[in-house]
């Protein structure tokens, strides 16, 4: 038998002290009662949030000037979705770091294009109405370079849109077919029919509901919405949930580094904290087999805290 | 005829795992007397807290995925599914943290620390398709402050936090699934080598 040095933070010394009675299956049943009357009690009191969905029909009756703006960036190609790139579009500058962009390299897998999509495949889909029909052919036989001209007289004119008497008001007469385009979308929208012709397209069933939040989150309600509950990106975003609830705490370090440089100002910002937790996660994981790493434990010497009664046994 | 009885498959597996995990470690009747703090009881709590999660995930999954938003007993075990994750994640950390404290991977239990941090890392993301299939607000919300996340990995081409039908199903079949099964190897881990035992100051020799 061969003999190897003491290792003391892989190896464990053999224990040859006394042993005291347990009972594992007790142990078990009294832990799952206690929890299940805790966790009973805890819902009683506390309950848990259940903020109603937003609804396209909800944004465009609460706010149809925002609606409209929005609609009309989709349209116009100039909203945060149509700018994404990938895995929606190619026209987004990809996150990356140095070289690597895992992002650009995957490429696009869930076509978007918010023209098409959000404004004028649901406007085609809708009972033939003559001005409406005309304004689509309008749209769809012109050329890029007219669109173009059309959309920057939209943007424009965009700041000063107002909607009134169920009408939206462009002042721009230089916008082509859209300020009629962007009346039937807000109508549509405003009765509801806009929610279902974005999940639908799909088909009769559908469990997909990619298309619509990303149009309700490309306008400032939605935004507006989680401010007010303590949900945006600076006040430690998506680890927190509606009303006074603990939320996700367990990702406080994943939303930890959003608040700090220099995470905070990188436009390739998502990637860098995925990439530092990737890292951190791998170095938990991996703990047992990092020299110096697994010393800590040893040094800090917290477990003298949690073994106290044999240590002092031992005295 | 007893030879040919010993060499069979089935003979070989069941002496194996008996050699490997006899009765007496699977449900012992007695443990170290170092075994003599609090921190011990965020392990068992931790398992526990999950087994009250899937009580309540399966009474919510029988009635659809929107019941509970109409539904007064729906609402109770929605916040009985909530508040058992929110006790299974302080549990699970607060063992998580004392296991490191203690060096649990010492003594030949290395793996039984790395399916530790999986099971954390698969409870994380069990937790997260919860949270973003709730059709509501918060997980319209935190779908779409999430994907810009996964999308920077390129993961969101595979993994789409805006698609429903995908987070429900990886929450309620395959990361229960998951996150139940590593539990399991995890603590069948800690029967079969038992709980570390303290530093001690003197130095020691192991065999080989």
């Amino acid at each position: 038998m061969t003999k190897k040095p003491f290792r003391p933070d892989v190896d464990a010394p053999v224990y040859k002290g006394p042993y005291v009675p347990y009972d594992i299956i007790k142990e078990g049943a009294i832990a799952v009662l206690v929890v299940f009357i805790l966790t009973a009690a805890l819902a009683l009191v506390f309950s848990s949030p259940d903020e109603k969905a937003v609804t396209i029909k909800t944004w465009s009756n609460a706010d149809a000037v925002d609606f409209a703006q929005t609609a009309g960036d989709e349209l116009a190609g100039t909203s945060a979705v149509a700018n994404y790139g990938a895995p929606y579009n190619n026209n987004g500058t990809s996150q990356h770091w140095g070289f690597l962009s895992p992002e650009k390299w995957i490429g696009v897998r869930i076509q978007i294009n918010t023209t098409n999509d959000f404004v004028i495949d649901p406007l085609s889909a809708q009972p033939a109405q003559p001005a409406l029909s005309a304004a689509l052919s309008q749209w769809k036989s012109a050329s890029s370079a007219t669109q173009t001209a059309w959309d920057d007289a939209f943007n424009k004119a965009e700041p000063n849109l107002t909607y009134s008497n169920g009408k939206v008001n462009i002042p721009t007469k230089a916008a082509g077919p859209i300020p009629v385009l962007l009346n039937y979308e807000t109508q549509m929208a405003r009765s509801g029919a806009l929610d279902q012709a974005l999940v639908t397209q799909a088909g009769f069933y559908t469990t997909n509901f990619t298309k619509p939040l990303l149009f309700v989150s490309d306008g400032t309600y939605f935004a507006g919405l989680a401010e007010k509950q303590h949900l945006s990106g600076s006040q430690w975003g998506m680890m927190n949930e509606t009303g006074q609830y603990p939320g996700q705490a367990w990702l406080w370090l994943y939303t930890f580094w959003y608040q700090i440089h220099p995470y905070s100002t990188s436009a390739s910002a998502d990637f860098l904290v995925w990439g530092t937790m990737m890292i951190l996660t791998a170095l938990m994981v991996l703990v047992p087999f990092i020299p110096g790493l697994r010393s800590i434990p040893r040094k800090i010497k917290i477990y003298r805290i949690i073994w106290r009664e044999h240590y002092a046994a031992k005295l | 005829m007893s030879t040919d009885i010993e060499r069979q498959w089935t003979s070989r597996i069941r002496h194996s795992v008996v050699d490997k995990l006899p009765p007496d470690k699977l449900l012992p009747d007695t443990q170290p007397a170092y075994v003599a703090s609090w921190i011990y009881v965020f392990g068992v709590t931790t398992m526990a807290a999950l087994g009250v999660i899937i009580l309540t995930g399966i009474i919510l999954a029988l009635d659809g995925p929107q019941w509970w938003h109409s539904s007064t007993l729906g609402h109770f075990v929605n916040s009985m599914h909530l508040w058992s994750v929110e006790i299974f994640f302080f549990a699970m950390v607060v063992h998580l943290w004392g296991k490191f404290s203690m060096a649990a991977w010492r003594g030949g239990r290395s793996l039984t620390w790395v399916t530790g941090a999986v099971t954390f890392m698969a409870s994380i993301l069990a937790g997260f398709t919860g949270y973003v299939s709730q059709t509501n607000f918060d997980s319209q919300w935190i779908a779409t402050q999430a994907k810009d996340g996964i999308n920077s990995t390129g993961g969101g081409a595979f993994f789409n936090v805006l698609n429903l039908g995908q987070m429900l199903m990886l929450h309620i079949v395959l990361l229960p699934i998951a996150a139940v099964a590593l539990t399991g190897i995890h603590v069948v881990m800690v029967r079969m080598k038992g709980v570390v035992p303290p530093f001690e100051d003197a130095t020691t020799e192991v065999s080989a």
